[in-house]
């Protein structure tokens, strides 16, 4: 389904990156790197144009030419990127809607972790192998 | 109900644990306030992010003290803040009127000065809290008549 995803820390470094053909992971650290400007942009925008569009969820970011990038803010500021790849038509809205949802309840759950430090590269194997599972039901 | 009742005792013997655990003085006591108040910083961080999952994103500081007030004290003590102040510049007063921590205690002046121990772990509690919403605060908290107390939150400026 997805080809990375990553989250990133409020004072926006990366906490997690993953990505699965790992030849081009530098590619994709470019890629969420370069989304976070138009996260930023879309956070702004909420509370003086439109006030009703305050969801965490801030949908499609922008696509390029082999892949869709979407995103996601916590109230905590943390950011969840996801990038698909665009030959995969098949992926509906709200798919994408419950990646995110699933991946914001593990990150509750690491958060919750008393042995784990606020800030600190997430290291779970549960958060692990939860990610890996969005990324295998593509292939 | 007996889940309430758990944290309370748990929250007792914490303060019991940190307290006998350091040598007595004026120093310390600083010290195990500290001590308090930052396990009360990790918590509330925690907390706050699990309470946060569902809602909508905050518009401004103020919507972030009111989600404070009702939604997370409603979650952690059972009941609200009963009354928010604020000088509009980075200034609030939360005032509890029957603060939970302290109900159990005499409501006359016999415990007074005992009251801080107890209110140290919820400052941290609050200002985590907030932390993880993005929002820098130093939190203090006083009391005057036993179980009523005021939390003071000052948010600072970047």
């Amino acid at each position: 389904m997805a080809v990375c995803i990553a989250v990133v820390a409020k004072e926006n470094y990366p906490l997690y990156i993953r990505s699965v053909p790992s030849d081009s992971e530098l590619k994709f650290h470019y890629t969420v790197h370069t989304s976070l400007d138009v996260v930023e942009e879309k956070v702004s925008a909420v509370g003086k144009v439109i006030v009703d569009q305050r969801e965490l969820y801030l949908g499609l970011l922008y696509p390029t030419e082999d892949y869709k990038v979407y995103g996601y803010v916590t109230n905590s500021k943390v950011k969840f990127v996801i990038v698909v790849d665009s030959s995969n038509t098949s992926l509906r809205d709200n798919e994408i809607r419950s990646m995110f949802r699933k991946l914001h309840n593990s990150f509750t759950d690491v958060m919750c972790n008393p042995f784990y430090n606020p800030g600190d590269p997430i290291q779970s194997k549960v958060f692990d192998s939860m990610v890996s599972s969005m990324m295998v039901q593509t292939c | 109900m007996a889940d309430e009742a758990l944290f309370q005792f748990l929250h007792n013997e914490l303060i019991q644990y940190v307290y006998k655990s350091s040598e007595q003085g004026e120093m310390e006591n600083a010290r195990c306030i500290t001590k308090l108040e930052n396990m009360g910083f990790r918590v509330g961080q925690g907390l706050i992010e699990r309470f946060t999952k569902d809602t909508a994103r905050f518009k401004d500081e103020l919507d972030v003290m009111k989600f404070i007030c009702k939604d997370f004290w409603t979650s952690v003590f059972k009941k609200q803040i009963d009354n928010l102040r604020t000088n509009h510049q980075g200034i609030y007063v939360l005032q509890d009127n029957k603060f939970r921590l302290l109900s159990q205690l005499s409501a006359g002046k016999q415990y007074l000065e005992h009251a801080p121990k107890y209110l140290a772990f919820t400052c941290g509690l609050v200002r985590g809290g907030l932390a993880n919403l993005g929002v820098k605060s130093i939190v203090t908290a006083e009391v005057s008549v036993m179980p009523a107390c005021k939390f003071q939150v000052m948010i600072q400026k970047v």
